[in-house]
């Protein structure tokens, strides 16, 4: 009995879906010859996309549940004055319902007419512009010349990759180890030679410059590679015709790498700008923000406001991450916008 | 016998020559002796530092932890480190923890966006655009936007300290990326081998199951290894969501040997070998594959 039911819900899913399928493909088939559609109705519309719907189905309905909704209500609190002792809570059997209350814009205005805001803006995107630049240099440099034909090639890419390959938080530990002000090993190498200790986590100064290169450590690997890749793609061709040309190794690298790095370039400067302008674990694993503030940038400081400061402050936290949200998509527009005047299909 | 030998000998030769000839064309003139020796210098430079660190942490592993802190190379080397480690702490509990989160997170992620890979690859359908540019965005938010409507949500729902829950908070990072990822998988594989199943009879969702996606699998292994290894590392969740020792994963539980008061730097350095060395030893074998999958998706959108 059960057996008969589930076959004939089998066999007329079947006949549902090659109907369907028929009807799909009669109108894409139309389409791709480049007549034009007749009819716009949504009946329609479903009837030629409903595959591609039902397969994209299962994605936008996480990312509409666990990343929608959040982002709607990070938006919502940052609107209100949550904080840990008013919001929703159970302690033990007992629930307390929440009691914060709408504020408007009170939570932006206090947090963009307060120095600190600034101050780690101005870090923020130091570190960011400082990180990604070197890393790009140093990473264009290496695979200039990995690219090169010669003995040992294949051991220095793989030595140079394996900052990469280490997970992120073990390395930041083992630079906390190395950085170490009494007894880590640069500090004892420096003294070896003469030289006083550094305070490298301990100095707002040297704590930036610290944390600035162990962000490059880590990025430089993935830069490399990349480049690297790209470097392969260009045809030796243009430049055996460049030095028939006379053209010498600058301007070689000049006419002829860079603009054919171009495309790779721009994909990796964009990734590696977003993430290191989110790049939470080196701060916090590393200095903590510390020494003081000094380098606290605007991820860190909004976890901060969630789950450091008491009481935790829940508005504060997710105004700041929605004023960093904003800065990113006007970063992407900005970037986009610029690539097209350029000519670049993005 | 002999003459075919002496023909094929010949082919080999002339393509020898052949290869020989592409050599010297590539290398593009000699350098010379100085300018080798500062390519090497350069490079064993760079190497030593992108080595040392890691290879400092595996020496101090090796030493008794009291002298952790010394810099000889080696000194009494033993395995007291480790055993520490795997009797009296918590490692075992955090490393069991972190596998689980990063590795149904992984499956899960991998299983969701497959199918949207695929059909953003493939087909043009209204509302792809807003989709593509939604997928690339969620890639760039901060965690801080998510990380206190997502803390407040699983503490309604009781999952703080629950792996489950960060598994479901790992997921806003996995599923936009492994789906984006996918894309450019999908992107390398000829559209002709989709046109030959509709000839078949196939319907899409036919093509995509029998046809593209065991063709697919180098594709799907390196997302999900890289899946595996953004929730493996990640921290500011992991932080915040997850207390109490035994609750931790290893990026917290780290946390715990180095704190502002003391520094078990014996016992943190052979958890950073236990962690390093398996990824390490995998993803030297995958990254040649991980760069081109990340790259092309982007390039090619």
């Amino acid at each position: 009995m059960a057996a008969d039911t589930s076959q004939s819900v089998a066999k007329a899913a079947g006949a549902d879906a090659g109907e369907n399928s028929g009807a799909a493909r009669g109108p894409s088939r139309a389409t791709a010859n480049g007549n034009p559609r007749p009819g716009r109705g949504l009946g329609r519309a479903l009837a030629t996309h409903w595959y591609a719907w039902a397969m994209v189905a299962p994605v936008v309905l996480v990312l509409g549940v666990i990343i929608g909704w959040p982002l709607v209500r990070g938006v919502y609190l940052s609107l209100t004055d949550a904080n840990e002792r008013n919001v929703s809570r159970t302690i033990g059997v007992r629930h307390i319902e929440a009691t914060y209350e709408f504020v408007g814009l009170d939570n932006y205005t206090a947090v963009l007419g307060d120095p600190v805001f600034w101050q780690r803006l101005v870090w923020t995107v130091l570190w960011t512009v400082a990180c990604v630049s070197i890393t790009f240099v140093l990473g264009l440099a290496l695979a200039t010349m990995l690219n090169r034909q010669f003995r040992g090639r294949a051991a220095y890419r793989m030595a140079l990759i394996l900052p990469w390959a280490v997970p992120g938080f073990v390395s930041v530990f083992a630079w906390r180890f190395l950085f170490n002000r009494d007894n880590g090993i640069l500090n004892k190498v420096l003294d070896g030679g003469g030289i006083s200790a550094v305070p490298w986590l301990d100095d707002p100064t040297w704590a930036k410059f610290s944390v600035i290169a162990v962000n490059v450590w880590l990025g430089v690997p993935f830069m490399m590679v990349a480049l690297l890749g790209g470097l392969q793609s260009i045809p030796g061709e243009l430049y055996e015709a460049a030095e028939m040309d006379g053209a010498r190794p600058w301007q070689r690298f000049r006419h002829i790498t860079l603009p054919g790095l171009r495309a790779v370039s721009m994909t990796v400067i964009l990734l590696s700008t977003i993430w290191t302008f989110n790049m939470f674990p080196v701060i916090f694993l590393l200095t903590r923000g510390g020494p003081g503030d000094s380098t606290e940038i605007l991820v860190t400081q909004a976890f901060r406001e969630a789950f450091i400061a008491s009481p935790r402050d829940f508005a504060g936290s997710a105004t700041w991450g929605v004023l960093i949200l904003a800065l990113l998509m006007i970063f992407a527009l900005v970037y986009r916008r610029s690539l097209r005047k350029q000519g670049e299909v993005w | 016998m002999t003459v075919t030998t002496a023909d094929q000998t010949a082919r080999e030769k002339t393509a020898r020559d052949e290869g020989a000839r592409g050599k010297t064309a590539r290398a593009r003139g000699s350098r010379s002796p100085l300018a080798s020796v500062g390519l090497h210098a350069t490079l064993l430079v760079a190497s030593v530092v992108a080595v040392f660190p890691v290879l400092w942490i595996l020496l101090t592993s090796l030493k008794p932890a009291k002298y952790a802190i010394t810099t000889d190379f080696v000194k009494e080397p033993n395995l007291g480190n480790y055993r520490y480690l795997l009797e009296d702490s918590h490692f075992l509990a955090w490393f069991g923890n972190s596998v689980l989160v990063a590795g149904v997170t992984t499956v899960l992620g991998v299983f969701i966006a497959a199918t949207t890979g695929y059909a953003v690859s493939r087909f043009k359908f209204p509302g792809m655009k807003p989709l593509m540019w939604t997928l690339l965005i969620t890639q760039m938010f901060p965690m801080a936007i998510l990380i206190v409507p997502l803390y407040n949500l699983m503490g309604d729902l009781g999952l703080l300290n629950q792996p489950l829950g960060l598994i479901i908070t790992y997921l806003t990072i996995a599923v936009p990326f492994c789906a984006w990822m996918m894309k450019g998988f999908f992107d390398t594989i000829p559209v002709e081998i989709d046109e030959s199943g509709r000839v078949d009879g196939l319907n899409p969702f036919g093509t995509f199951w029998r046809l593209i996606l065991p063709l697919a699998k180098p594709g799907l292994a390196v997302t999900g290894f890289y899946a595996f290894i953004t929730a493996w590392g990640e921290v500011a969740y992991a932080s915040a969501f997850m207390v109490g020792d035994e609750n931790l994963t290893l990026a917290g539980g780290l946390q715990t040997f180095v704190t502002q008061y003391t520094s078990n730097w014996g016992a943190m350095s052979a958890a950073s070998v236990l962690i390093a060395i398996p990824a390490a030893i995998f993803f030297l074998f995958a990254q040649r594959h991980l760069v081109a999958g990340m790259t092309a998706g982007a390039t090619k959108g």
